[in-house]
């Protein structure tokens, strides 16, 4: 007699996580998007999303497939090159009740998109912006992207003679809100980032690095499994907790940065032997230049400020989203046209 | 004061509410306020009257005319010379004044002196520094209020009423009481100059009458904003070019007035300035995708740069629109002047086989129509539209009947609600073709149901939208894509016909419609008897065909150097490529009626390639 199959755990919002799968991934086996994926889908379930209230966005390349690997029951639209950014702002304008989640690569962000990137972020979009940061074009069969190394050779391509982005210092001076950064090997701090950049009420950027075992795995990468593995420093231990849960502080609290979000949530930052403090723009501008120096993959969140008002409320933005408004709110009256035409007789 | 030289009176035929003034000025001068008020008061005098700003790439400094055509018979086209002419531009002046026909009348600051004075044009001088002396105008405002003086001269010299100028200054200038009654002075000083001093000597006056009761005054541009408004535009994403700056600012200036929730003051649209065109264009996918009615203004380099996801809006089937406001091009070319050169360009927009909806408005009420079927077309046919209009379209004043407010609700096209997906078993195919119209159903992204998402992308799927490269699934997409285009034919804008019965026809298609109008009685008065067709839209409709078929002859008219309409005519229409004749001109100007009558008389007594012998 076989014992009766265990119903699957459901999430607050009655879902199980097989309602957050994607489509088979068709990335190389051992890609570190697939990890980001699971990461995101974990996220979306931990926190409970409905599915048909996300928008999952991307550019092109191997990173801009992923959306199809998650939350089929979001919609989804797969762009053109290095230009998710203004149709994710179009789409936020329209339907602003959504979590947008995009995803992109370095080329895609880096290179052809790093002017959309940047007036996304000047913008205050509010999106999950992620980055899956490998140093190389994949889907083009391995040339630098603009986070490549410095005095890195690839085969076909030679040796890379100009410094790399760093994409979350470019992100920080064009004004984002919250800045993190991480390594796709690190599934609890991803995960832990991710559900703190949903929660986050404006653009959010996650620049994770994400071995590319194809193009990018050589031990010289600093984009490699072997150097994120060995160089990856913490900054916290992150601990996202949605405003639902009860808060257990299970160390020592004069040890713990506490930040509530705007819908309650909080993340607790546990700092690991490091002073740094994620409210001070230029101490993680100072930050990020450091590491470059020291060969460091400094992770966790890095920049976080909840000020800035977002796209739609800059733009006063009415609470129903555009798309969804009626007839008569967005189309004047008769008399209202004649008394227009009345000022140009 | 200087005195003119007494002249005696030439008799002359005395012509009344039929000539054109050329005002030439400083640009950056101000001088706009100047030649709208003489628009305005002509206008207000019940005389039907076209203006046409004829002005150069550049801020200030270069030279600018301003061309009025009054005409009692209500023609609005440009004509190739004007009679009156206002010489304030130093720079212009010899030449300015050698352009000015026999019998015509030139108006200059006395301080300014001609190389070649003319004994067969009437010439008055005006004491500009003496009146602006007299009236004490602080110097940094001088330069600006002396065209103030032109203004008085042409009102008495011509007959323009002070009562109209001083109406049209209290609306244009309404609260301000000090900058009113300081351009009236001038006006009125120059006005009481010229009655004590000059002796009329050239034969053109105004006459008030009643053509222009219950007509508007407008520019195309303002014309598709406030259509765009009248639409339900929601989102507009654009960045600067000219000439489709100021549709964009149309927008930014009544949609605040137009379009605030009532009860919550909050704004029912989002107006973003972006980066560049590629931006702008991405922003509507993203909008026009999440369910928004989104728009843009741009023209010739911003559609080039549009391009790319141009063809990825049409082949994702995302509605959208686009204003193309043409200017002579490419790239830079002349930026500040009219062409309709991008037809084949806007037509054809991406790479790939794309074949885009491209609406043709030909007058301001057309522009405000346009401004919001252009949305309904969008949506219905699911598909990018582009609305190909022209700088002298848009920005110059045009008279036009006041715009009829949109006759029908707005048309959302096929979007299922989640319950239509629960009834459709929880699943739905996105691109697939159920009534032969190639448009399949849609869903926005938010539909609380399960199945009703999809993943829109623009590699080749399925029509359930599921990844494909499969070479039969191509095709099957690229066809009804065809057929989707072929059904664009039968709910596009018709074509207006004019006439009926004659053997010869002319076709054109946007703002050369008023030279068409003044040819086509030219041609008539020589004895030349044509109908009419202006094309409204691509693909062309099942009318246009018809017309080409019951002319032996068709002529077509249009502002490029290649003859773009005439090319898809003769591709769309290959058995009757014979009969089409192309008059395709562009010197960056409008084209008159005399060049228009002139050049199709020209293209019907031509030989055509294939009778030329070998």
């Amino acid at each position: 007699m076989t014992a009766p199959a265990r119903p699957p755990a459901l999430n607050s919002a009655g879902l199980s996580k097989t309602d957050y799968k994607g489509l088979p991934s068709t990335l190389c086996p051992g890609c570190g998007h697939d990890s980001i994926s699971s990461r995101i889908i974990d996220a979306a379930f931990q926190l409970g999303l409905r599915p048909h209230s996300v928008m999952k966005l991307s550019g092109i390349g191997c990173s801009s497939k992923s959306p199809a690997y998650f939350l089929n029951a979001a919609h989804g639209i797969n762009t053109v090159h290095g230009r998710m950014p203004s149709v994710a702002t179009g789409a936020m304008l329209a339907q602003r009740w959504h979590t947008a989640i995009g995803v992109s690569g370095d080329g895609d962000t880096g290179s052809i998109g790093i002017g959309q990137f940047k007036h996304l972020v000047r913008r205050n979009v509010p999106m999950v912006y992620i980055i899956e940061n490998n140093g190389v074009y994949g889907l083009t069969k391995g040339q630098f992207s603009a986070t490549a190394d410095e005095g890195q050779h690839l085969k076909y391509i030679g040796t890379n003679e100009l410094p790399p982005l760093d994409l979350c210092a470019e992100a920080i001076i064009a004004g984002a809100g919250f800045v993190a950064r991480s390594f796709a090997g690190d599934a609890k701090q991803v995960t832990e980032l991710l559900k703190a950049a949903i929660a986050f009420r404006g653009m959010a950027v996650l620049d994770i690095v994400s071995p590319c075992v194809t193009f990018n795995n050589h031990d010289d990468s600093t984009k490699s499994y072997a150097y994120g593995k060995e160089h990856e420093v913490p900054l916290h231990d992150i601990t996202f907790i949605p405003d639902y849960a009860e808060i257990m502080v299970d160390y020592d609290p004069g040890d713990v940065i506490s930040v509530q979000l705007h819908d309650g949530a909080t993340v607790q930052l546990r700092k690991l032997g490091r002073d740094y403090d994620p409210a001070s723009r230029l101490g993680a501008l100072a930050l990020l230049e450091n590491s470059k120096h020291t060969g460091e993959l400094v992770t966790g969140l890095l920049y976080l400020d909840q000020r800035r008002p977002t796209l739609p409320e800059a733009l006063h933005l009415p609470e129903l989203p555009l798309a969804l408004l009626p007839e008569d709110l967005i189309r004047p009256s008769r008399e209202s046209l004649e008394g227009v035409m009345a000022g140009f007789a | 004061m200087t005195q003119p030289a007494p002249r005696p009176a030439a008799p002359v035929r005395p012509v009344v509410n039929d000539f054109t003034i050329n005002v030439a000025t400083v640009n950056g001068s101000g001088s706009q306020t100047s030649n709208a008020t003489l628009v305005d008061a002509l206008f207000h005098m019940g005389i039907p009257v076209n203006a046409k700003n004829i002005f150069p790439s550049n801020i200030k400094g270069l030279p600018t005319w301003y061309s009025i055509r009054v005409s009692g018979d209500g023609y609005t086209a440009r004509r190739d010379h004007a009679e009156v002419l206002v010489a304030f531009n130093a720079k212009t002046l010899d030449q300015d004044l050698r352009e000015l026909p026999t019998g015509g009348v030139m108006f200059y600051p006395d301080h300014l002196k001609p190389s070649a004075p003319r004994d067969d044009v009437s010439m008055y001088p005006l004491p500009v520094n003496a009146i602006m002396k007299e009236q004490n105008v602080d110097a940094k405002f001088r330069d600006r209020m002396m065209n103030m003086v032109y203004v008085g001269a042409l009102a008495q010299v011509l007959g323009i009423e002070m009562d109209a100028i001083l109406d049209y200054l209290n609306r244009n200038f309404a609260g301000k009481a000090k900058v009113v009654a300081s351009n009236y002075d001038i006006a009125r000083a120059a006005f009481e100059w010229c009655a004590a001093n000059v002796v009329k000597t050239d034969p053109y006056s105004v006459q008030r009458m009643n053509a222009t009761t219950g007509k508007i005054l407008i520019d195309g541009n303002t014309a598709g904003a406030l259509g765009a408004i009248y639409g339900g535009c929601t989102v507009v994403a654009w960045y600067p070019i000219t000439p489709a700056t100021s549709l964009a600012e149309g927008l930014i200036e009544w949609m605040p007035k137009l379009r605030r929730d009532p009860h919550s003051g909050a704004n029912t649209f989002a107006i973003v300035q972006s980066e560049d065109e590629l931006a702008a264009i991405g922003m509507l996918v993203g909008a026009g995708w999440a369910g928004a009615r989104a728009m843009t203004s741009t023209s010739g380099p911003g559609i080039s740069l549009m391009a790319e996801f141009a063809g990825y809006a049409y082949f994702t089937e995302i509605p959208l629109v686009v204003w193309n406001i043409q200017r002579m091009g490419p790239s830079t070319g002349l930026p500040t002047r009219v062409s309709q050169g991008d037809l084949l360009s806007t037509y054809y927009l991406s790479h790939g086989d794309t074949k885009h909806v491209v609406l043709l408005p030909g007058t301001p009420a057309e522009c405000f129509e346009f401004g919001w079927r252009a949305f309904d077309l969008a949506e219905a046919l699911q598909t990018p539209v582009f609305v190909n209009s022209d700088l002298d379209l848009g920005m110059n004043i045009w008279m036009s009947e006041p715009f009829a407010y949109p006759d029908r609700p707005i048309h959302r096209g096929k979007v299922l609600r989640a319950e239509d997906i629960v009834a459709l078993g929880g699943s739905f195919a996105r691109y697939r073709d159920e009534d032969g119209t190639g448009v399949g159903p849609r869903t926005l992204p938010g539909t609380d149901a399960l199945g009703g998402a999809y993943f829109t992308r623009g590699t080749g799927h399925t029509d359930a939208a599921t990844y494909s490269e499969h070479p039969e699934e191509w095709l099957k997409n690229l066809r009804r894509l065809d057929r989707k285009h072929e059904h664009a034919r039968s709910v596009v804008p018709a074509p207006v016909i004019s006439g009926g019965g004659a053997r010869t026809g002319l076709i054109n298609m946007g703002s050369t419609e008023p030279g068409i109008v003044e040819a086509r009685a030219l041609l008539d008065r020589a004895g030349l008897r044509t109908d009419a067709l202006r094309v409204r839209a691509l693909p062309f409709c099942q009318d246009v065909r018809a017309f080409i078929e019951e002319h032996e002859e068709v002529v077509v008219v249009e502002m490029n150097q290649q003859g773009q309409l005439a090319i898809l005519l003769r591709t769309e229409y290959p058995e009757f490529a014979t009969r089409i004749h192309s008059v395709a001109h562009c010197d960056g100007l409008p084209l008159s009626a005399a060049f228009i009558a002139a050049r199709v008389q020209d293209a019907l007594t031509a030989p055509q390639p294939e009778e030329v012998p070998a």
